[in-house]
């Protein structure tokens, strides 16, 4: 039976619009500005859809909100305005969000409205209140370990996110690998930075493990440098005196 | 309005039955003395002032109580805020009177006698012995009230043995005909010179001079009665006869807009109180556009049957006039009461005051029924702000400082901002600052390979990192124009970088040798 027959193509049709797929990249995908990791997620990360950042371990707590904050510069451009709601205890143990340190990412701090909530619960009802806010570009959304964000928490975020066009940036503490209704799971690594001159630190690097994507994308691992003047993700320059195991298999690859 | 024995009524207030004399004491000039008493003590010839010592010689059976100052000034601000359903503008006249200003207030209450009448009802059921006044201008009436006023109170049950002299007591007020004659034919000009207020010599200067009444001051040329008792004599004269107008500062600045509703049964439900309210949101709504107008900041009063009084305020970022939108602020601020909403026997008053208003132009929605991206964020800010507090949702302002922590601080997100412009980092350079800062900096073990070098290894959260890289030291030094001692440790920065790739920021607190002998190394931020 074909699509034309009347009855039928209109019952598809409102099925279609009852259940609007998940994280599909309807809503357009936003470049990375790395061609090499724009290929392998299918042209960029899907805007409009609940993206998981986790650290590898907790130590790699502040590679993965800058990860986020470099996804949210990603997708909002230069001028989106982007929430970031945490709540008071990932605040205290992560650190607060530094405005001249935003500056240093390449984002605008006026870009960015912060959002304190007193727990888990508070931090979750605004997160969804924000997604459904179509002024904003993303929302980066920090809450601890909790029982509150399970499967249907997520999908709840996950729709108003495809509803609004918002894309959610779900920070997570690490370890937890609950089901969620995410269109992607990234694994993000500190990793060491390409010398400066006088042995100082380089550009932020990082190493990054798409752990599941909805889109079908093979998971992968990917050592990525940030580039704060042109606010994207670059190749990482090959300055170092001894490369990392990693890297020389993402060589070799 | 004049409560002569606020003290006294404050007392018996939670001492019921619990008649005098009693005299309010307190420690001055020396010895325990008379700071207020009341009415029995008064009758019998004690005044404030007097020593208590005296006090006791004269009337044995004295009750004294420590005088509290702090807890009468609450109970007149309590009195003031009951007030506040009369008129928006009140005034304290510390520390035992008020005075209202109800220029255009008094045809919701029948007129002026009318309100005159609520108002006693309403202090005398809460106990309060008052005097008041009702007059041209707020001086005149504040000299009425304090020496010529009338003194009403509720029927208390007074010992006769030991009064001689009472004064007439009203029993039940509110019901009959008391009110009835305008205070002011009682004669501004009948009041002693004591009405103006100028001390013990100078009143007594002028009783010798002959001049009793303000009536004899008001007769005389003015430029002699300066040169004698003072220029300050001759303003508050001028002032008290309404010569001169001298308008209140009223606790409040009266708000753009009142829209209030009384009823004749109090409401107690809370459907019913919503449904008020959104009929108040409504009104003042319509009222506002015809303006071209939106309100700010919107102030909710709940009048209880009792006098006491509930406010809830809510601000938004945008100018508005939808009701809808004014209500679900409302519901949100209502449902984050750490105590709800308790009516008691009910509300008799509800009131909605426009604080603040702005012009806000008729707009036009978009054609492809989207809405302004801006708006829907600055209500989504409201909201939020409204939910978790105004703390709670912050945007990054510049700081002008160059110490760390300062040049970084966020403020509430409806307040207007500098943006935060400077901390470019010059192209090619990586982040010089982190993305997040720990707040306080957390101290570390740092092992250096010289005193003042640079880290080597440190120890944090358990666990310890080798330092592979590093920058620095960047020297910030302490804001020493600002402390007193003109001092305060310089802090030696450092970017470091660990064999894992993780990457800190960390400084040394205290100059080695200098300024310290063993600094302690603190990590202030985390970058990406």
């Amino acid at each position: 039976m074909t699509d034309s027959h009347p009855p039928l193509a209109h019952l598809k049709r409102q099925i279609e619009a009852l259940s609007p797929s998940l994280g599909d990249g309807h809503r357009g995908r936003a470049s990375l500005g790395l061609s090499a990791l724009d290929a392998r997620l299918g042209g960029g990360i899907a805007k409009g859809a609940v993206h998981e950042v986790l650290p590898c371990t907790t130590e790699d707590g502040a590679s993965a909100a800058a990860f986020a904050l470099m996804l949210a510069a990603r997708i909002s451009g230069p001028v989106g305005k982007i929430l970031w709601i945490a709540t008071d205890a990932q605040l205290r143990r992560g650190g607060q969000p530094y405005g001249p340190g935003l500056r240093g990412l390449g984002l605008d701090p006026d870009q960015l409205i912060l959002v304190t909530a007193p727990d888990d619960l508070a931090c979750l009802k605004a997160a969804s209140d924000s997604l459904a806010c179509a002024g904003l570009a993303a929302v980066i959304i920090e809450a601890g370990e909790t029982k509150r964000l399970d499967l249907t928490a997520s999908r709840r975020l996950a729709l108003a996110a495809e509803r609004s066009g918002v894309t959610a940036l779900l920070l997570r503490p690490g370890e937890s690998v609950i089901a969620s209704a995410a269109a992607s799971r990234w694994q993000v690594t500190s990793a060491p930075s390409a010398r400066l001159p006088g042995q100082a630190p380089g550009h932020p690097m990082l190493l990054l493990s798409l752990v599941r994507h909805r889109g079908g994308a093979r998971p992968f691992d990917m050592m990525v440098e940030w580039n704060n003047d042109d606010r994207s993700f670059c190749e990482p320059t090959l300055l170092r005196g001894v490369s990392s195991p990693v890297e020389r298999r993402q060589l070799a690859a | 309005m004049f409560l002569p024995l606020l003290s006294a009524d404050n007392w018996l207030r939670e001492h019921p039955r619990q008649l005098g004399p009693r005299a309010f004491v307190d420690r001055a000039q020396g010895a325990m003395r008379i700071m207020a008493v009341d009415e029995i003590a008064e009758a019998l010839g004690l005044t404030p002032g007097m020593a208590l010592a005296d006090a006791r010689a004269r009337v044995p059976e004295l009750d004294s109580v420590p005088y509290d100052p702090q807890a009468d000034a609450q109970l007149l601000d309590r009195l003031a805020d009951a007030c506040d359903r009369f008129t928006p503008s009140v005034a304290l006249d510390p520390p035992d009177g008020l005075i209202l200003d109800i220029t255009g207030c008094a045809h919701l209450w029948d007129g002026e006698s009318g309100l005159v009448t609520a108002l006693a009802t309403l202090l005398v059921r809460q106990g309060m012995t008052l005097r008041l006044a009702l007059a041209d201008t707020p001086d005149q009436a504040r000299a009425l009230a304090r020496h010529g006023g009338e003194l009403l109170r509720a029927g208390r049950r007074i010992r006769p043995s030991q009064i001689n002299d009472v004064r007439p007591v009203y029993d039940g007020v509110g019901t009959g005909d008391m009110l009835t004659h305008n205070p002011e034919t009682v004669g501004i000009e009948a009041l002693s010179v004591r009405a103006l207020g100028l001390g013990e010599d100078r009143t007594t200067a002028l009783r010798r001079a002959g001049l009793v009444t303000l009536g004899d001051l008001a007769a005389r040329p003015r430029s002699p009665l300066a040169a004698r008792f003072g220029a300050d004599a001759v303003t508050r004269l001028a002032r008290i006869l309404g010569e001169e107008d001298v308008r209140i500062t009223p606790r409040r600045t009266p708000p753009a807009l009142t829209c209030a509703r009384r009823f004749a049964e109090p409401v107690a439900r809370t459907d019913f109180v919503h449904a008020a309210l959104h009929a108040l949101a409504a009104d003042a709504g319509a009222e506002l556009a015809r303006r071209g107008q939106g309100g700010r900041i919107f102030a909710v009063q709940l009048f209880r049957s009792d006098g006491a009084r509930q406010r809830l305020q809510i601000e938004t970022g945008q100018a508005t006039r939808d009701p809808d939108l004014v209500m679900r602020l409302l519901g949100e601020r209502i449902e984050t009461l750490s105590d709800p909403l308790d009516p008691g026997f009910g509300y008799d008053l509800i009131r909605l005051d426009i604080a603040v208003a702005e012009p806000l132009a008729a707009t036009q929605p978009g054609l492809d029924g989207r809405g302004d991206g801006a708006q829907a964020l600055s209500l989504l800010t409201d909201r939020l702000s409204v939910r978790l507090g105004a703390g709670r949702v912050r945007r990054f302002a510049a700081g002008d400082s160059h110490i760390p922590e300062c040049a970084g601080f966020t403020v509430p997100a409806g307040r207007p901002v500098l943006p935060l412009t400077e901390h470019a980092t010059p192209a090619g350079e990586p982040p010089l600052r982190p993305v997040r800062m720990l707040d306080p900096p957390q101290i570390v073990d740092v092992i250096a390979e010289v005193p003042d070098g640079p880290p080597r290894r440190f120890r944090w959260r358990r666990q310890t990192h080798d330092i592979t890289a590093f920058e620095g030291p960047e020297r910030i030094a302490a804001e020493w124009w600002k402390r007193r001692d003109g001092a305060g440790l310089t802090r030696d920065y450092y970017r470091v970088e660990d064999s894992a790739g993780r990457r800190f920021w960390m400084f040394r607190h205290g100059l080695y040798g200098a300024e310290k002998t063993s600094p302690d190394w603190y990590l202030h931020g985390l970058f990406g």
